[in-house]
């Protein structure tokens, strides 16, 4: 098993997609059993017994296991009992699970990865290159994947994995190849080098870790939340009896497997979606700091913005940015009514264009200019600008989203350090993450959300992202306290040695 | 930085310029397929634009042309399709008309009113498609085309002579308008009478570009247009942004007839020119959404309708300039949106290569931010154009 670590924009996935016959070579040679090979297109490299499971699922979610397994590869086994067996087969032999007549829309996101795999090896292949895997998994989730490859690798095939969670890389990989700026920097074997070690190979320096040093905490709410209740189609509740409180200077970390109320909660809090009930007030504005808050249940999302909302989306593709747009018009984004956007009714585009060009130079976005359209930049420049765009109009209150999800390491430490910044000088923030070592390091309150409900709440300070994980299953509610955990946790994979 | 406005100006171009050569080359093909002379019918047509009264002709069929397609452009700015600008305009052309007879006010007053009522006879009819879609989700193609066609009933109802119509002959009309209500054309003597309204439209394109480039509202709009999602993440009201921006499109729609009513006809008939509205979304196609784009675009228009006449004397048939519109619309739409996406792919590789040279703003040393301070002030004008356009 062979892992390929590297920043985002390394060339890891150009490496893979030309391994896998996506994009060709310009020059050098790639060898499969001691033979080079050339790869026109994937169906080359599928021949030569090399599949590649993509970090997006490539599913049609309206067809079953069986059906989704066996499409495009129609003539290997026909579409009958000849297929079911030879999927059932593989399946036993490398413990993947799968039910055949199972509808992949049933399916959860580790079963469907589990599907990603078995569609590989059912097309031959004895090298596999997994993307990411390990990105939209819980720590339990992702035990158990290594356990699959495991059994992978004791079968005789070869795995090529693709992560830049190091603690991950460092558990399960027999070899790491580090890349950075395209080309390979070391090759290291696991036992001899450690996480630091690892991402200053990657990075070329230090580590940024998430932690924060000393608590900011004040007992000024900015932001309360009661009992907030938001009903989807059908009247099923998508948020149920949510309460919480962020102070002055607080980062309020939520916990959860995607889809169970995250976005629903974002939206109720930016107001693009009203509660059905419930209120959220935040600390007026004009009274003194501390003086009391004010319902703004009601209030629009343009209003909740001028006050004083940042927001960074989860999704900056959708909510964050007009792609086709100059980085200016991004920067006006959002912040239309506001300096130095506009004055009166009018744009004021040459203060936007100034404020732009200083945005781009504090938050270190790499652009040739500021008239180039937000799509040419990569995720974690687009990312920074979003980050400059916010915090440039001094919020009260922070949502941020995913702030580092898809962005390298270094731009990732440069958006920690910009809210750890802004949180001593009072800014509330609301951190919602799939990375749990960035809520447990950024944090000062951690709460667990699941079906749209809070169902438990975590000190940062000593619990695991394991303990976590299993809260983020349903398996553990109330306060999670990291001595008596250790019974409720769901321990089905028990793969403990990869503290991250 | 100056090679990326250069680019996005030669790509701005090369979109239109590629769809009229390529429908240039199709009408030459169906010229060669009906056995006749794939050449001289342009030579006939850019003969006849030589001619001063047919250039007149030409500009005052462009400024209908022109008013129309701001109306569909407003709409497509926010990816709204307001199919209804055919409606809109013979609504209020009729109304205006039956205003203009029944009602005499000095010129100074009566004008403005007229215009009024046009503006708002085009908003209320558009307004109806616009409060379908914000209360119903009744998407506002299929209410604008339905609002069409109730629109020729009503015209039909109230040009009834037990109403407002009178005959005229063989003609059913709504009676000369009182000629204070008539807006003043500019004599060009042989030439002919340029129409005053068109410089109205000239002022209407002006003003729709600083709203849409200069105003907050602009920038709300083009950004609905560009992202629905973000918009409304950044707080634009999308609900209220459709209505507006559905008010304001009919109400430009409204002034669309006044041309030929106030300048020309002076009453509204079954004679009165129709299908403007139609006409007007090729326009604005082929204009890119931008008043100068559009400008351009319904003078060809103009030009195709006007210098076409003489090619049935000539042996060829008329038909071939309304082939030459239908072809200019489908190349326009898929050339577009091809340039589109190569000039995306193209900058994104560009900006890779800059960033890999060093060519950063706030880089040290060389062109990097000097450079960059230089050239946006006045670049700004430019990139404007182009944002959003799609």
């Amino acid at each position: 098993m062979h892992a390929l670590c590297g920043e985002n924009g390394a060339g890891k996935s150009t490496l893979m997609k030309i391994l896998y016959g996506m994009q060709k070579p310009d020059e050098g040679t790639i060898a499969v059993d001691g033979r080079q090979v050339t790869f026109a297109s994937p169906g080359d490299a599928i021949e030569r017994g090399i599949g590649m499971v993509h970090q997006h699922f490539m599913l049609a979610d309206n067809l079953t296991v069986l059906e989704n397994v066996v499409l495009g590869s129609e003539r290997l086994h026909g579409i009958g009992s000849k297929a079911r067996a030879k999927i059932v087969e593989l399946s036993e032999r490398y413990g993947l699970g799968a039910r055949p007549d199972a509808l992949v829309e049933s399916l959860g996101v580790a079963d469907r990865q589990r599907v990603e795999i078995l569609k590989v090896l059912y097309r031959g292949a004895t090298t596999l290159i997994l993307d990411e895997p390990t990105a939209v998994l819980v720590p339990q989730e992702v035990d158990a994947l290594f356990d699959n490859l495991r059994e992978l690798k004791a079968e005789g095939l070869s795995v090529i994995f693709i992560s830049h969670k190091l603690g991950e890389v460092l558990s399960v990989a027999d070899e790491i190849t580090v890349i950075r700026r395209g080309t390979t920097v070391g090759t290291v074997v696991p036992s001899e080098t450690t996480t630091k070690q690892l991402a200053e190979l990657m990075v070329g320096s230090e580590l940024p870790t998430p932690e924060t040093a000393e608590s900011t905490v004040t007992d000024r709410p900015v932001i309360e939340v009661e009992n907030l209740k938001l009903l989807g189609e059908g009247g099923r509740p998508l948020l149920d009896d949510i309460s919480f409180t962020i102070n002055e200077g607080e980062v309020l970390g939520l916990a959860g497997v995607e889809g169970n109320g995250q976005t629903e909660l974002v939206d109720a809090l930016i107001g693009l979606k009203h509660a059905d009930s419930g209120t959220l007030r935040m600390a007026a504005v004009e009274v003194e700091p501390g003086g009391g808050t004010e319902e703004i249940t009601s209030w629009s999302t343009r209003r909740r913005r001028e006050q004083g909302v940042g927001y960074i989306p989860e999704d900056r593709h959708r909510h964050g940015l007009l792609l086709e747009s100059p980085l200016w018009e991004n920067r006006i984004l959002g912040h239309v009514t506001e300096k130095p956007n506009s004055k009166g009714v009018w744009l004021d585009l040459k203060s936007a264009q100034a404020d732009t060009r200083r945005i781009v130079e504090e938050y270190d976005v790499r652009t040739p200019g500021i008239d180039v359209t937000a799509s040419s930049l990569s995720g974690g420049n687009q990312q920074k600008l979003i980050v400059g765009r916010e915090m440039s109009h001094k919020p009260r209150f922070l949502i941020a989203a995913h702030p580092t999800r898809g962005v390298d390491v270094g731009a990732q430490a440069q958006i920690w350090d910009q809210i750890r910044e802004a949180r001593r000088e009072g800014l509330a923030v609301l951190l919602i993450s799939a990375d749990l070592d960035e809520l447990i390091g950024l944090s000062d309150t951690l709460r667990v959300i699941y079906r749209g409900r809070l169902v438990a709440d975590a000190d940062p300070a000593t619990i695991t992202p394991e303990e976590l994980g299993s809260a983020m299953t349903g398996a553990a509610s109330g306060h999670l306290e990291h001595a008596d955990d250790a019974e409720q946790s769901p321990t089905e994979a028990a793969a403990p040695e990869d503290e991250a | 930085m100056k090679k990326f406005d250069r680019e996005r100006l030669l790509l701005g171009l090369a979109g239109p310029v590629i769809a009229l050569v390529v429908a240039v080359l199709l009408t030459s093909v169906v010229l060669l397929a009906s056995g006749k002379s794939p050449f001289e019918p342009y030579v006939i047509m850019l003969e006849q634009a030589g001619f001063a009264d047919i250039q007149v002709l030409i500009v005052n069929a462009a400024s209908g042309y022109y008013i129309a397609a701001l109306a569909v452009a407003i709409g497509f700015r926010m990816n709204l399709f307001n199919i209804g600008v055919e409606g809109q305009y013979r609504l209020a052309a009729m109304v205006t008309a039956v205003v203009g007879a029944k009602v005499a006010l000095p010129s100074a007053l009566q004008l403005p009113v007229l215009i009024l009522v046009a503006a708002l006879t085009g908003a209320f009819w558009a307004g109806i498609a616009g409060l379908l879609k914000v209360t119903r989700g009744v998407s506002e193609v299929v209410s604008t085309i339905m609002l069409n066609s109730i629109a020729t009933s009503v015209i039909g109802y109230f040009t009834l002579p037990s109403l407002f119509g009178v005959r005229q002959g063989n003609n059913k009309t709504t009676g000369e308008m009182h000629d204070s209500g008539w807006f003043p054309n500019l004599d060009l003597g042989p030439a002919g009478e340029l129409y005053g309204f068109v410089f109205v439209a000239v002022a209407l394109g002006v003003a729709y570009w600083v709203v849409l480039n200069r105003t907050r509202f602009g920038f709300d709009l083009r950004a609905t247009g560009a992202s629905e999602s973000a918009a409304a993440a950044s707080g634009v009201n999308a609900k209220r942004m459709v209505l507006t921006a559905m008010l304001l499109s009919g109400a430009v729609a409204g002034l669309a007839g006044m041309p030929t009513l106030l300048n020309d006809t002076h009453t509204y008939s079954l004679s009165f020119p129709t299908s403007l509205g139609f006409t007007a979304i090729g326009i604005a196609l082929l204009g890119r959404g931008g008043p100068a784009g559009i400008a351009f675009a319904a003078l060809l228009w103009a030009f195709l309708d006007k210098a076409s006449a003489e090619l049935d004397y000539r042996g060829y048939d008329t038909e071939i300039a309304v082939i030459m519109q239908g072809l200019i619309v489908i190349a326009v739409v898929v050339s577009y949106e091809a340039v589109r996406r190569w000039g995306l792919r193209r900058q994104q590789q560009r900006v890779g290569e800059e960033i890999a040279a060093g060519h950063v703003i706030g880089a040290d040393g060389d062109s990097g931010s000097s450079d960059s301070s230089g050239t946006s002030g006045s670049s700004g004008n430019d990139s404007d154009k182009e944002v959003a356009g799609r």
